[in-house]
């Protein structure tokens, strides 16, 4: 643990808090200055973040750095314990990045119906949610941010979504505290039954990971495997995984745009990095035994995400459905329980919230344009939008593994590690099933088949073509020449126009995150992985 | 003993703070019973804080005094809100929360 | 800087990392400036081919003399150059006297626990035949491109991917490890989509292109689960080490290593278009030809025959490949149907690309069959020589297109008799189907004749036997193609041409609009008068840049043969490459039988046959039979005495074409086709559809129904025990108070009774 600069963490998991505070007194009416100080918030976080990642020592990336413990609740031992790992890096700076990018694009996207303040209040508090999430060493703290999270999603989805929003809403909600109650209770066992253990002095017992992380282990097997089940059922509500996954389709078909690209981006990842972070390396014993059962649930998800994207005919939907595929691929590296299962997932984790999320964005952009995400009435968006279309294709791309950009790392080693998973002799723990897994491999490879399919199709149908009839002559014209149809008098799809400048600000960055990442992945491996060692180590693989 | 009769203050006006909440229809009347209810939780505190010899019942007494300013404030704030709108503030009138 | 290194292997051998990266920025650059230049990005392109040329020819070069001057063993030292580039040389490799190590330079990429991941370049024989290859056939292709899709509405984006689509196969063939092997392999089929879907406004192109991507990806499961088969079993990326360790396999695993090289194989029967995978390739003709020529000829559908020659010690081991005894194994049997099925299949298309396109799969049937019966230098040698003559063939018949037929390319309607007119793409034409053919003294004689002999020398009798019956259906195939182009009465758009080039252009475009050929996409379409000029010497042929490419080709398509030509008993080729596949390790591959004019004549006397017979049928099919049916009321008239000759000529007519022609070679074919169209594509189709469907029924039944069902339950259980409890619900305030303190009331007794 290094100990420096321990207000870092903490300024900037409360920053947006402070902004949120200002916002107040600002009038409802006075748009541009609430969206000002929210957006001037945004950006002083990420600075703070961008403070951070200098400040962060590479070479020691396993330990928690810039870590603080304070007494928080004496009575029920919880602490205000936070730090800063390679795991958590990558998560948390990609936190701060996607809330300034989705307020860029909330500049002028407030969804239906307004109120500005209120839902750049609402992002601003889902901020904090998350980065506290990603840089809490205790588990109450962790728990807090974890629910804290989960009411501004409510409202962003019950307010400004779709026309199902009111039961979308709630069964995001209610999904999601059914898992969180489960997870509470684990998180409590945890915690006495690791204080009553034999040759421990219980006034030391704490909630911090650190106490967990030493006497997690020593916990009777069967114990631990009840444990790890309220967990898992916390954590897999959140990933989401088959078959807790049926509220996702729903809130983000519901959703508007900035609570889709959060919620793909940076939401589903608490219940993976919950995984990682808490329910693994805690319960070395009970993870060896769940961890069949979570690559068999993972495999499934591929294969049953990839055919539910077949099946759909709404775009947003369709995305929606490929994120239960692609969190599939994470889970699979993470129940490999191997230092490169786990390191694929982590960045699987990060590739999937700058592709799912920029193809949020341009499902959002594309409905504001034609008002319509029915994949059948779209055709020739690259006459129309030529840059949106090819964006959409790149995004595709990325998204269905294409080497060279981020998708195809956190795909490819999954299936190379889980091929390979934990096995051998004299594990601490014992090892998995080698001819499961493998069989499982094949499997997950024919998902990566599935979406080249469902992924393509969707670009053909909407990108190529000629300009279907219903939205001809709106906009450009067939052959994607210069007149740029900004007139916005016209009938009801006059405003198709290509990506316009907020759009540029807010996707620019993801696009080439997308590509440098891909061409570059040590930049998130080298940091990751010395954590990631860390956790593997104590299953004594290879 | 001295105590004693503290607690049987006690429970007498709660009773009649329960009395008053179950019985009575005026808001405010209702209100008013609920300080009592609490100021006989109060009473009985220090009354125990007298048997135990310690002040952690005060300090417990000080902070239900707290919590009642604002709950008085906030409720009495809800019954005029609600006068100005309805003309009443008969409780019989008001079942919105009905299920 | 570099001067360490050049004297261990000399600066080409160690740059050559960089035939791949300058195409691979002259895309970006493409993209970025294209527009704005005066060529629209063309000539970023091109020039950056010629830089990877020149460079591929230095790195051929430099492996020549090394090669011919074996290394000292002091050198093949751990160097570690500028750049943080390590250079590692084999060092095990260098023992025997012919033996030469491969030149790798890698840079360190990422390592992620055990996986250690570098990029680089693995130079040998192999590699350094394919760079350069790739790099010159690209050149020539782009430069034909120049013309061949001027004025497309989408010309600069079409060269960016062309070079990407280069860069990809660069980048392929000198892989130094899987990673980046799958990173090439990847970026083609990314730009094979692109190019085949280039125009994708017409739902069949677009439509073609998904084919094309979809199954290729499928085959990639393949490559994707042997890859990591590979590693588990060799703990290792590195194409040199795992080529090492399977030549020397000795482990008790040998199940996982056929398993790793089924899969692997399974990714090459998707790439290079193998039976049953095949589907998609004549398909992909709906790209511009350039590009055809270019996925078809060294790029693309070669990278699955690569990955076989690259990898070959794991095929050969975990196949068993010429163990004794050894006669069917699953190469050699997918090789051999694809080179029958696919030539049965050239025999009944009218698209002269089809043909091609046909002729192409089955030549990699071919490939793949020289591999799977051991003959390793054969395989690769036809890789080499198939390259240049095909191409020739896909740019001439882009020839015709551009400038004979209308942009039409359908032989029966709109070809015939453009043998006169276009006099070099003929003689190209010509060159490059004896190639193909395998007339002796063409390039395609000397490759090919070796796998034959291969087949035969390794005890694959079976294999020798489709071997020479597909030989035989090449030359017929190719016969009635050229036919059918070049001789005959010139029809449709090619009668145009022909007949009415000095007319007015009035008609010829009033023709044009009349028979709608111009599918094409050809935007601004232009009449030839508005081409670039042509040679001197073929002034109605395609301009220059289409021609002078041509006749390179050409030539190439004679004389690439002579690198190794077993009957002249020249073994150069073979001597260059051979380090490639590791010889001298515990892996033996049977060396290259001694040639014979003896052994190869049952092969010819086949081709002559094919190509006699195809001739008559030809010409009697198309030829005289349409003369015959138009000319009757004429010959009436002026030749009555003819008449009855002209009957029964006729009856010989039908005789061909009822009895042989209908009853034997159609049905067969069509049945071919039929098969193709309706049962594997139906497969496909179905395998496409049937997964929506189960898509449509799991997503309707069991998300919606049962998953969400249970969770709607569980909201319907509460929704009725709120229901049971509604009435306490008064919305009285006073009883909300009398239930708590109720409640209260009867917590405390339960307290007082419990502590009691």
């Amino acid at each position: 643990m290094i100990q420096e600069q321990q207000w870092l963490l903490s300024l900037g998991t409360f920053l947006p808090l402070v902004g949120v505070l200002v916002m107040l007194f600002i009038p409802k009416k006075d748009e541009v200055a609430a969206k000002g100080v929210a957006l001037v918030t945004a950006i002083a976080t990420l600075a703070v973040g961008i403070y951070t990642l200098v400040q962060f020592d590479y070479d020691q990336s396993e330990k928690l750095q810039f870590f603080t413990t304070n007494k928080w609740i004496t009575p029920i031992k919880a602490t205000y314990t936070v730090g800063l790992d390679g795991i958590s890096l990558p998560l948390y700076i990609l936190s701060m990045v996607i809330t300034v990018l989705v307020m860029v694009y909330s500049w002028n996207h407030v969804p239906e119906p307004g109120n500005t303040k209120a839902f750049f209040i609402l992002m601003l508090v889902l901020q904090t949610g998350m980065a506290g999430t990603f840089v809490a060493q205790d588990l109450i703290l962790f728990f807090v941010f974890f629910e804290v999270v989960l009411l501004p999603m409510y409202f962003m989805i019950g307010v400004w979504g779709g026309e199902n929003r009111q039961y979308a809403s709630l069964k995001f909600f209610l999904y999601t505290m059914f898992g969180s109650a489960l997870m509470l209770v684990s998180f409590i066992a945890l915690f006495v039954v690791t204080k009553n253990a034999p040759g421990v002095n219980p006034d030391d017992a704490n909630f911090s990971f650190q106490w967990f992380d030493e006497h997690g282990r020593d916990i009777a097997r069967d114990t631990a495997i009840w444990i790890f089940a309220g967990m898992f059922i916390g954590f897999a509500v959140k990933v989401p995984m088959f078959p807790f996954h049926t509220w996702l389709p729903d809130a983000h078909t519901q959703a508007p745009t900035q609570g889709s690209v959060i919620l793909a981006a940076i939401l589903l990842k608490l219940g993976t990095y919950g995984f990682v972070r808490i329910a693994i390396p805690f319960l070395p014993q009970a993870a060896v035994k769940w961890a069949p059962i979570i690559g068999v649930l993972a495999v499934i998800g591929i294969i049953y995400g990839a055919l539910g994207c077949l099946a759909q005919t709404d775009m947003k939907r369709l995305i929606a459905f490929s994120s239960v595929a692609h969190m599939g691929f994470v889970m699979l590296g993470i129940s490999t329980l191997t230092d490169l299962g786990i390191s694929a997932a982590l960045f699987g984790m990060v590739a999937h919230g700058l592709i799912t999320g920029m193809l949020f964005f341009v499902a959002g952009s594309v409905k504001e344009r034609y008002h319509t995400l029915e994949i059948k009435r779209l055709s020739g968006m690259l006459l129309q939008m030529p840059k949106m279309g090819w964006i959409l294709g790149f995004c595709a791309m990325a998204s269905l593994g294409l080497p060279g950009l981020a998708g195809f790392w956190g795909e490819f080693p999954a299936i190379l590690a889980s091929w390979d998973p934990l096995s051998g002799e004299g594990l601490p723990y014992g090892g998995l099933s080698v001819g499961l897994y493998q069989g499982l491999t094949i499997v997950a490879a024919l998902g990566t088949v599935l979406a080249a399919g469902y992924l393509l199709w969707l670009y053909q149908r909407t990108a190529f073509g000629e300009v279907s009839a219903e939205f001809a002559g709106t906009g450009h014209d067939a052959h994607g020449h210069d007149s740029h149809g900004h007139d916005a008098h016209g009938d009801d799809h006059s405003d198709i126009h290509d990506v316009n400048t907020f759009e540029w600000i807010a996707w620019t960055p993801l696009l080439i995150a997308i590509v440098v990442f891909g061409v570059v992945p040590s930049l998130m491996f080298d940091v990751m992985d010395p954590a990631v060692s860390l956790i593997t180590d104590r299953f004594g693989g290879k | 003993m001295l105590v004693n009769n503290f607690l049987i203050l006690g429970a007498v006006l709660f009773s009649i703070g329960v009395y008053g909440v179950i019985a009575r229809k005026n808001a405010v009347l209702v209100l008013m019973s609920i300080e009592l209810i609490l100021n006989s939780v109060n009473i009985n505190l220090l009354a125990f804080d007298r048997i135990n010899g310690t002040q952690d019942g005060a300090v417990f007494a000080l902070y239900i005094i707290a919590i009642a300013a604002a709950e008085v404030g906030v409720g009495l704030a809800m019954v005029l809100l609600i006068f100005r709108n309805r003309k009443t503030i008969a409780l019989d009138d008001l079942s919105e929360m009905k299920g | 800087m570099f001067a360490e290194s050049t004297e261990a292997a000399g600066w080409f051998l160690e740059n050559a990392w960089l035939i791949p990266l300058i195409p691979a920025v002259a895309f970006f650059l493409i993209l970025g400036f294209g527009k704005r230049m005066p060529r629209g990005g063309s000539e970023i392109g091109i020039a950056s081919m010629l830089a990877s040329l020149v460079i591929a020819a230095g790195t051929a070069y430099q492996w020549v003399q090394r090669v011919d001057a074996p290394v000292a063993e002091g050198e093949h030292a751990l160097a570690r150059g500028s750049f943080g580039f390590a250079r590692t040389f084999s060092e095990e490799a260098a023992e025997a006297g012919h033996e030469v190590a491969p030149v790798i330079s890698t840079l360190d990429w990422f390592d992620i626990g055990r996986l250690h991941v570098s990029i680089g370049s693995h130079i040998d024989g192999l590699a350094v035949t394919l760079l350069l290859l790739v790099a010159f056939i690209s050149t020539l292709v782009q430069i034909y491109s120049t013309e061949y899709v001027r004025g497309d509405r989408r010309y600069t984006h079409f060269f960016a991917s062309i070079t990407l689509f280069s860069a990809g196969m660069l980048t392929m063939v000198l892989a130094p490890n899987m990673l980046q092997f799958i990173l090439g392999w990847e970026i083609m089929g990314l730009c094979s989509f692109l190019l085949i879907g280039h125009w994708w406004e017409e739902t069949a192109n677009s439509k073609a292109a998904l084919k094309a991507f979809f199954t290729v990806r499928v085959g990639d499961m393949g490559l994707l689960v042997g890859t990591a088969a590979l590693f588990a079993l060799f703990g290792t990326m590195e194409i040199g080490e795992i080529n090492e360790q399977a030549a020397n396999f000795a482990g008790d695993n040998k199940g996982m290593l056929l398993f790793a090289a089924i899969a692997l194989f399974i990714a090459c029967i998707g790439k290079s278009g193998q039976f049953p995978l095949h589907t998609w390739l004549p398909d992909a003709m709906a790209g511009p030809t350039p590009v055809s020529s270019l996925l078809h000829s060294s790029t693309m559908v070669v990278a699955g025959v690569f990955l076989v020659a690259r990898l070959y010690p794991v095929f050969h081991v975990g196949l068993d490949i010429n163990v004794a005894g050894q006669s069917f194994n699953l190469i050699a049997v997918i090789g051999g149907i694809t080179v029958l099925i696919a030539a049965g299949l050239a025999f009944v298309q009218d698209d002269i690309k089809k043909v091609l396109a046909y002729s192409t799969v089955s030549q990699l049937g071919y490939m793949m069959l020289g591999l799977g019966v051991g003959a390793w230098t054969g395989a690769v040698f036809h890789i080499f020589t198939h390259a240049f003559f095909k191409c020739a063939l896909f740019l001439c018949a882009g020839s015709i297109a551009h400038t004979g037929s209308h942009h039409s390319f359908d032989m029966k309607k709109d070809m015939g008799g453009l043998r006169k007119k276009m006099p070099v793409t003929f003689v190209v034409w010509i060159v490059s189907t004896m190639a193909l053919m395998g007339v002796p003294f063409f390039s395609g004689f000397f490759s090919k004749d070796e796998i034959i002999d291969s087949a035969k020398h390794n005890h694959y009798t079976v294999f020798y036997f489709v071997a020479i019956i597909g030989a035989a259906m090449t030359a017929a195939y190719m016969t009635r193609a050229t036919y059918l182009t070049f001789f005959g009465k010139a029809r449709g758009g090619a009668a145009h041409f022909v007949h009415g080039h000095d007319d007015a252009h009035d008609t010829h475009d009033a023709h044009a609009d009349a028979h709608g050929h111009d599918a094409h996409g050809h935007d601004d379409h232009h009449a030839p008068a508005h081409h670039s000029a042509p040679l001197p010497f073929a002034k109605t042929d395609s301009s220059w840049q289409i021609t002078v490419p041509l006749i390179i080709l050409g030539v190439l398509a004679i004389f690439s043969g002579y690198l190794n030509a077993p009957a002249l008993g020249i073994h150069w080729f073979e001597h260059m490459t051979e380090s490639s596949i590791g010889a001298g390790s515990a892996m033996s591959v049977p060396p290259p039988p001694e040639f014979s004019w003896a052994a190869a004549a049952p092969g010819l006397l086949l081709v002559l046959a094919g190509f006699v017979v195809s001739l008559l049928i030809s010409k009697a099919v198309f030829g005289e039979k349409k003369t015959a049916l138009q000319g009757l009321t004429q010959r009436n008239s002026l030749l009555g005495a003819g008449h009855k000759f002209l009957v029964n000529k006729y009856y010989l007519d039908a005789l061909y074409e009822n009895v042989i022609v209908k009853a034997v070679a159609y049905p067969i074919a069509r049945a071919a086709y039929w098969t193709n169209q309706h049962v594997l594509d139906g497969i496909v189709n179905a395998v496409g559809i049937g997964g929506k469907r189960t898509g449509e029924l799991v997503y309707k039944y069991v998300d919606q129904g049962l998953v969400d069902g249970a969770v709607n339950g569980s909201g319907a259980t509460a929704r009725g025990a709120g229901g049971a409890l509604q009435p306490v619900q008064s919305g009285k305030v006073n009883l909300y108070g009398a239930l708590l303190f109720g409640a209260a009331a009867v917590g405390a007794l339960v307290l007082v009774l419990v502590n009691s």
